[in-house]
């Protein structure tokens, strides 16, 4: 593949990441709602929009709308999950909410799994339009990129807006001590509930971008493990409460998972070939398990930087110390 | 003001408070004083809406809030300050302050979102007020600094802050003294009397230095073993033989006994 490609690839990749980072930043960093099921939202976006703008398939239903149609509708409907699941569940705290979280995830990927009349089932949902496709080439690429980017640029400007505003105060005043918001008068639940919805939305709006970007969509693109992980490690590595950080922290470590094993393999496979005589069919063995090794080397990242920058690359900083008043 | 009927509060097999009646009047700083595990701060709790009492009921200004929420205590005028400082740890001191005024119109996610000229009119409102609070407090130094950094007595001055960025009718404060040293302390002294009587506010105050709650309070309420033992001014409190039993024990001496 060659570099073009490949960096246009890379980029279009990085899109849905910094979309449900976003989110994930919302319920984590700015409120402290510990949500370990990210998977479960974006699945549920991934699905919405992929079943409402597909064309004809041959194991379920699709109803071939336009693709904005269905990134809208897929917010719309990770929000009213979200919703349901947050009116029940936010009463729990923190560690709580993250095991309730990782447990709904799960059922909502078994479910979407298994009611192939819907979603297809294994056979996953093929076809998806994708926008621009049809100025063809690198410039399909290209626009599907800037539209991705403009989206992202959008969303991080309303969200730093949020963060600046009275409504992101009261939401660090909620992570920080949530008896006192309330004795401050806050509608802790209500809050809480808002900022659960509003992040799950984003969360939803990534999936289905995602699939737009691949043009298909399957249940195994809902791994928890690159899906929900990796969105954990992207916001505590790049600096939780700090949209910019968070937005780093993507670009990073999504260079790092992408592109580690070509690496390993080209850098070091020679070196380990000779250094221990191995066999042609040693060599297959060794190459086929590369991949693993980035799982290792980023949680020795990830405890580089809790150790050397608790609070992440780019640390959280309050409204009022990033303005203060000249006077 | 405050009117606390046949309060009872039981934790599992522990009654906390039990069957408790007081009432706090209006424009007073009344004292509640007691020896420890006598229910003070279980019976702060249960008006503040932490926990519904047992049973018994709450009335705040002729209105029953009993299992009210903290959040709509709070919109009847009842503010709290709470015995462990309750500080927003990683808020610079002043955002600390600016939480607390209700109806923000910037608290609604869409006017957060947009902007608009409403919200940053409110925002440099809201900061002056909060400036002007911490002038009176004495902490203008610390105005950008953490308020997880602050020393424990400064934030007790916080707590007392935050009670000063709301139009509160009725103020409770549990152990607002405790960690403050004696110079700060005769300020907190004064502050919480000029607010009483330029602002209007009530006080009710679980305090365990007697110097201060003789100082500002007028009633004191005793409680001891859940409910209240006594209740007068502080020159007949201190003469009060109960009192001094429910702080030292019950003396082996028979007229004791049959006093109590």
């Amino acid at each position: 593949m060659d570099l073009l490609a490949f960096g246009l690839l890379f980029l279009i990749q990085t899109v849905p990441y910094g979309i449900a980072v976003l989110g994930l930043n919302i319920n984590w960093g700015f409120t402290g709602l510990f949500n370990v099921g990210v998977a479960g939202f974006y699945a549920v976006g991934a699905y919405t929009s992929a079943i409402l703008t597909a064309p004809e398939q041959l194991h379920s239903i699709a109803f071939g709308l336009p693709a904005g149609v269905g990134w809208l509708a897929s917010m719309l409907t990770a929000a009213i999950v979200a919703y349901a699941i947050g009116k029940i569940c936010l009463r729990l705290r923190s560690d709580y909410l993250a095991i309730a979280t990782i447990g709904i995830a799960e059922i909502l990927r078994l479910v979407i799994k298994n009611y192939q009349d819907l979603t297809g089932g294994t056979y996953g949902i093929q076809n998806l339009p994708r926008p621009f496709e049809f100025v063809g080439g690198y410039g399909a690429d290209l626009a599907f990129l800037a539209v991705g980017i403009v989206i992202v640029a959008v969303l991080y400007i309303l969200i730093e807006r949020m963060w600046r505003s009275p409504w992101g105060r009261v939401m660090r005043a909620i992570r920080e001590n949530e008896v006192a918001a309330a004795a401050a008068g806050k509608n802790v639940e209500a809050f809480r509930l808002e900022a659960f919805v509003v992040g799950s939305a984003l969360m939803g709006l990534a999936g289905a971008i995602a699939v737009h970007a691949s043009k298909s969509v399957g249940i195994e693109g809902t791994e928890p493990l690159e899906v929900t992980f990796l969105l954990w490690v992207m916001l505590i590595v790049g600096g939780s409460g700090n949209n910019k950080g968070a937005l780093i922290g993507v670009v990073l470590i999504w260079a790092l998972w992408s592109i580690l094993p070509d690496f390993i393999a080209a850098g070091f496979l020679p070196l380990i070939e000779s250094a221990f005589d191995l066999s042609e069919e040693n060599v297959e063995d060794v190459s086929r398990r590369i991949p693993y090794v980035r799982l290792f080397l980023i949680g020795v990242l990830l405890q580089v930087v809790l150790q050397k920058f608790p609070g992440g690359l780019l640390r959280e900083k309050a409204p009022s110390l990033a303005k203060q008043p000249a006077s | 003001m405050i009117k606390v009927e046949n309060v009872s509060k039981s934790f599992g097999g522990i009654q906390a408070v039990r069957d408790c009646s007081l009432e706090v009047a209006r424009g007073t700083i009344t004292g509640l004083i007691g020896p420890n595990g006598a229910g003070k701060s279980t019976l702060f709790n249960t008006i503040a809406g932490v926990f519904p009492p047992t049973s018994g009921r709450v009335i705040l200004d002729g209105q029953d809030v009993t299992g009210r929420k903290p959040h709509e205590l709070f919109g009847l005028g009842l503010v709290r300050t709470f015995q462990i400082a309750h500080e927003y740890a990683t808020m610079p001191v002043i955002e600390n302050l600016m939480v607390t005024p209700p109806g923000q119109s910037g608290e609604s996610i869409f006017r957060a979102m947009l902007g608009g000229s409403q919200m940053r009119r409110e925002e440099a409102e809201l900061r002056q007020t909060a400036e002007e609070v911490l002038d009176f407090l004495k902490l203008t130094h610390v105005k950008y600094e953490l308020a997880g950094n602050l020393s424990g007595g400064q934030k007790k001055l916080l707590e007392l802050g935050r009670t000063m960025m709301t139009d509160a009718r009725v103020v409770l404060l549990d152990e607002v003294g405790a960690g403050i040293n004696r110079t700060l302390l005769g300020d907190l002294a004064k502050n919480i009397r000029r607010l009483n009587e330029e602002r209007g506010y009530t006080f009710f105050v679980i305090e365990h230095d007697m110097d201060l709650i003789g100082d500002l309070c007028d009633p004191v309420i005793v409680m001891a073993e859940g409910t209240v033992l006594t209740q007068g001014d502080m020159t007949d409190i201190r003469a009060d033989k109960r009192v001094i039993e429910a702080y030292l024990g019950h003396s082996d001496q028979p007229e004791a006994v049959a006093d109590a």
